[in-house]
């Protein structure tokens, strides 16, 4: 594996080719496009993704209008890790045959919902089945796409269009569910967490995923201004905010062995975090204290057992 | 806009990248502004445009392409300049 440190200077990567062109339609400040874009610069392969249905894949391909300059197939939104997992064994199959010679790594973005929910049977699938892809998750935290409505990675007490802040319920009633920790379950070679605001990181990450022979997952934090409720210029600082909360830590697994790549000097108090997204508004009036609490507890409860698990001492 | 009859079969896109010829820069309300005097040329704009629209030309910062930016202002919030002076601007568009 080439050196990260010397190769991913912003200098060296500015003179490599955009492979998400400009003119997509994602809105105004979009965390995902950062995010696709660090990714596919990191490769030091040729990548063919798939792509779930969700805001990236709508908006990037329009009509006979592509962003993409990687071969790139939509498929629906259960089944973008089946698509690229029969992508993958083709192309095993033609090496096999000496009809390919060329090494090819695969590739599949998928949204929350796409991949927490809807589509997490065809992708738990083929991290169990092997094939050699990479399957990135961007995390906005809920069905953004048909206008914001809750998924099982919308935290708790956040107000979506199907979980409504108001006078019967405070926004989510449940808990979001810790993807990257059942994809850590398969026992696959690498699965990691990342954020666009630590693009050294993330650039890390997606290069050692892609490489890697055999299933790997990344889980990416991606701020999205609509549903957030925020302003369109704060995606990269709410990220950011997101891994200095330890809302979203970064860390990864590697054959099994968990590290955790950035610990704050002092843990920031997630209402940093929240205060700027309307989304949680509703959660700083004095009646909704306890999900608040509630949040932060289930947050220093993740964080400790990730402390835990990588044989560090907690503050 | 062609008839379904005359699209390629699957309605494959086989032109990469030629969201090109779709200018999303009518939809800024706001335009950032670049003062070159104040960049230390750390390219953070580049990494964190989301429409890849702050061009580099061999490893040099260049001005905003505004074909494409959308006005969202993220290069102007992360911009560190120099001595505390931002060096992108955002400013109201049509004034």
């Amino acid at each position: 594996m080439a050196d990260t440190k010397t190769s991913f200077r912003l200098k060296e990567l500015s003179k490599k080719e955009n492979l998400l062109e400009s003119g997509h339609r994602m809105c105004s400040g979009c965390g995902a496009p950062i995010v696709v874009k660090q990714i596919l610069m990191a490769s030091e392969y040729p990548l063919v993704a798939s792509n779930a249905t969700g805001c990236l894949e709508v908006s990037t391909c329009i009509s006979e209008y592509t962003a993409w300059k990687i071969p790139w197939i939509h498929t629906a939104f259960e089944n973008a890790a089946a698509t690229l997992s029969g992508v993958e064994a083709m192309y095993r199959a033609w090496k096999k045959q000496g009809r390919l010679d060329k090494d090819v790594k695969f590739i599949a973005f998928g949204g929350d919902g796409g991949t927490y929910d809807i589509g997490l049977q065809s992708l738990s699938g083929a991290m169990e089945r092997g094939h050699d892809i990479v399957y990135v998750c961007y995390d906005n935290g809920a069905y953004m796409n048909t206008g914001i409505q809750r998924s099982s990675a919308t935290p708790l007490g956040a107000n979506t269009t199907t979980s409504p802040a108001g006078k019967v319920i405070p926004g989510k009633t449940q808990q979001r569910k810790d993807l990257t920790r059942i994809m850590a379950a398969h026992n696959i070679p690498y699965v990691a967490q990342g954020s666009p605001s630590h693009w050294r990181d993330l650039m890390t990450k997606a290069r050692k995923a892609i490489a890697v022979d055999g299933p790997a997952f990344l889980n990416v934090l991606s701020p999205c201004n609509r549903g957030w409720r925020s302003a369109t210029d704060d995606a990269i600082l709410l990220a950011r905010l997101g891994v200095e909360t330890c809302y979203w830590p970064l860390y990864e697994i590697e054959d099994g062995k968990l590290s955790i790549n950035f610990k704050p000097k002092e843990k920031k108090s997630l209402e940093e975090f929240m205060k700027p997204q309307g989304r949680f508004k509703h959660l700083f009036a004095p009646e909704n204290a306890s999900v608040l609490a509630e949040l932060q507890a289930g947050i220093d409860r993740e964080w400790n057992r990730l402390l835990a698990e990588a044989g560090e001492e907690s503050k | 806009m062609k008839k379904w009859n005359e699209l390629v079969p699957g309605a494959v896109v086989l032109e990469a990248g030629s969201s090109l010829k779709f200018k999303t820069g009518s939809w800024r309300a706001f335009r950032p502004v670049w003062k070159e005097d104040n960049c230390i040329q750390c390219l953070k704009c580049w990494m964190f445009c989301p429409d890849m629209s702050v061009t580099v030309n061999d490893g040099k910062r260049g001005d905003f392409n505004y074909d494409y930016c959308k006005g969202c202002g993220i290069c102007a919030l992360e911009c560190p300049g120099k001595k505390g002076n931002t060096a992108i601007v955002m400013e109201e568009e049509g004034k």
